[in-house]
């Protein structure tokens, strides 16, 4: 739902608009314009933002698992109160995202039921364990980081409302990303323990924070035409060297080191260069064979089973609610017609 | 949108949400939400979109009950306002000397 259409200003032959409007769809994306939910675009169009947009709402629903994990078990009240706040976060940015979806005719129930059954995907990065206190700093610092590098170029993203969510959830997660910093700087500053324990968060989820970029270049099946489109701006390897490039020095700065023996500047390049990546591994746990894929699943569809009986009350009551106001309507017009009928009668007497 | 079979549940109306920023400014845009009714859905529209201080005030308004113009925004509906250029204050010429204007 999108506004309802004035039918007064409608008009035209509905041939001649459709040919019309393809030629619009391409000089707008060619101009760099953003498209709006109720401009004409073309079904593959729609159907990419949808697969796209919906993977990363789920993605932000279903992050709240690993880190919700540690809420009752931060190491004081201030790293809880933060944890709250960030995992709160992530579920305004799960309603950013299924309301930018739903511009484009789906609704999120069935969204919903698509991510229970297994239909869409979600993040890979999340059917890894937090095992650890110092999980939450590295997802923090890696994952929110490696998100940070792939959305903010999607600000820019042809699709108005997908641009705009982003927009504001760009702003959000520099929040994430520097609590998670925090919380590995103080770690590696303290007690020995504490340090390889930081150490041993880094090394676990380094690898799989560079595959959030999705498959190189030259095997990723949809990136040449969401970059024709304008939904996708660079390409995974791309951002995967930049968030290298970024990550080497601030590791420096925690005084940990990265988990890969080829890691090495290339002053030729101007990059870091790095190890190759397990594919092999990216795609088990893609298909489901990661160490949470079924725990994450699982606790997803109890949560949305056990809300149910909220969802029910609260429209029930609003229910009750607009049957007693229109009563309360019905009252006054025969309030109003029995006064008529009583003050004819007077005259009449 | 279809109902899942065996499903029994409505979907909760549509909402959109507006927020003033601070005093002095209009409403605007800023998103929408689901909700049963216009209380939860202000409720949900403060815990959505001013977690940060973002506003001072919202509107929550049905989805349903906004009328648009039609999709095509280059649509004979905006042309009048092109070939009106007197409207707007470069069409004129300014004699030299004139100041203020």
């Amino acid at each position: 739902m999108y506004g309802n259409d004035d039918t007064g200003t409608a008009g035209g032959a509905p041939g001649a608009q459709d040919r019309d409007a393809k030629r619009r769809f391409d000089q707008l994306i060619a101009a760099d314009q953003r498209i709006e939910p109720r401009d004409w675009m073309p079904d593959a169009y729609r159907k990419t933002l949808i697969r796209q947009i919906a993977q990363h709402a789920h993605s932000e629903i279903i992050g709240m698992q690993p880190e919700g994990n540690w809420i009752t078990r931060a190491p004081s009240l201030r790293r809880k109160a933060i944890l709250m706040a960030k995992v709160q976060d992530e579920a305004g940015h799960g309603l950013y995202l299924y309301s930018a979806a739903e511009t484009l005719g789906v609704d999120r129930s069935e969204l919903l039921d698509l991510l229970h059954v297994g239909k869409q995907k979600y993040s890979s990065i999340f059917n890894y364990p937090t095992l650890t206190w110092a999980d939450v700093g590295a997802i923090g610092w890696l994952v929110d980081g490696a998100a940070i590098m792939n959305q903010v170029p999607l600000c820019r993203c042809s699709y108005g409302p997908y641009a705009r969510a982003m927009v504001r959830i760009c702003k959000e997660e520099s929040f994430h990303q520097r609590q998670g910093y925090d919380i590995l700087y103080t770690l590696s500053h303290g007690t020995p323990a504490q340090k390889a324990m930081a150490q041993d968060a880094v090394n676990r989820y380094w690898w799989p924070s560079l595959m959030m970029f999705g498959p190189p270049d030259d095997a990723s099946s949809h990136s040449a035409q969401s970059a024709a489109w304008g939904i996708k701006r660079f390409s995974n390897d791309e951002l995967r060297q930049r968030f290298v490039d970024i990550s080497v020095p601030q590791a420096g700065v925690l005084g940990l080191s990265l988990p890969d023996d080829d890691l090495r500047w290339n002053a030729e390049r101007g990059h870091y260069d790095f190890g190759p990546i397990d594919w092999d591994e990216f795609a088990r746990v893609i298909r489901g064979d990661g160490p949470c894929n079924a725990e994450r699943m699982r606790h997803r569809r109890q949560a949305h089973d056990d809300g149910a009986w909220v969802r029910e009350a609260a429209q029930a009551y609003a229910d009750k609610r607009e049957r007693k106001h229109s009563d309360k309507h019905e009252d006054k017009h025969e309030d109003k017609h029995e006064d008529r009928l009583r003050q004819a009668e007077a005259r009449a007497s | 949108m279809s109902e899942q079979p065996g499903s029994s549940r409505r979907d909760w109306p549509l909402w959109e949400v507006f927020v003033r920023a601070r005093r002095g400014l209009a409403h605007q845009h800023v998103g929408s939400l689901h909700a049963p009714d216009a209380a939860m859905a202000l409720r949900n529209a403060r815990d959505v979109y001013t977690r940060r201080g973002e506003g001072v005030s919202i509107w929550v308004v049905p989805s349903a009950a906004i009328t648009a113009s039609s999709p095509d925004e280059k649509d004979p509906f905006f042309d009048p306002p092109q070939d009106k250029v007197y409207r707007h204050p470069t069409f004129y010429d300014v004699p030299e000397g004139a100041k203020h204007l």
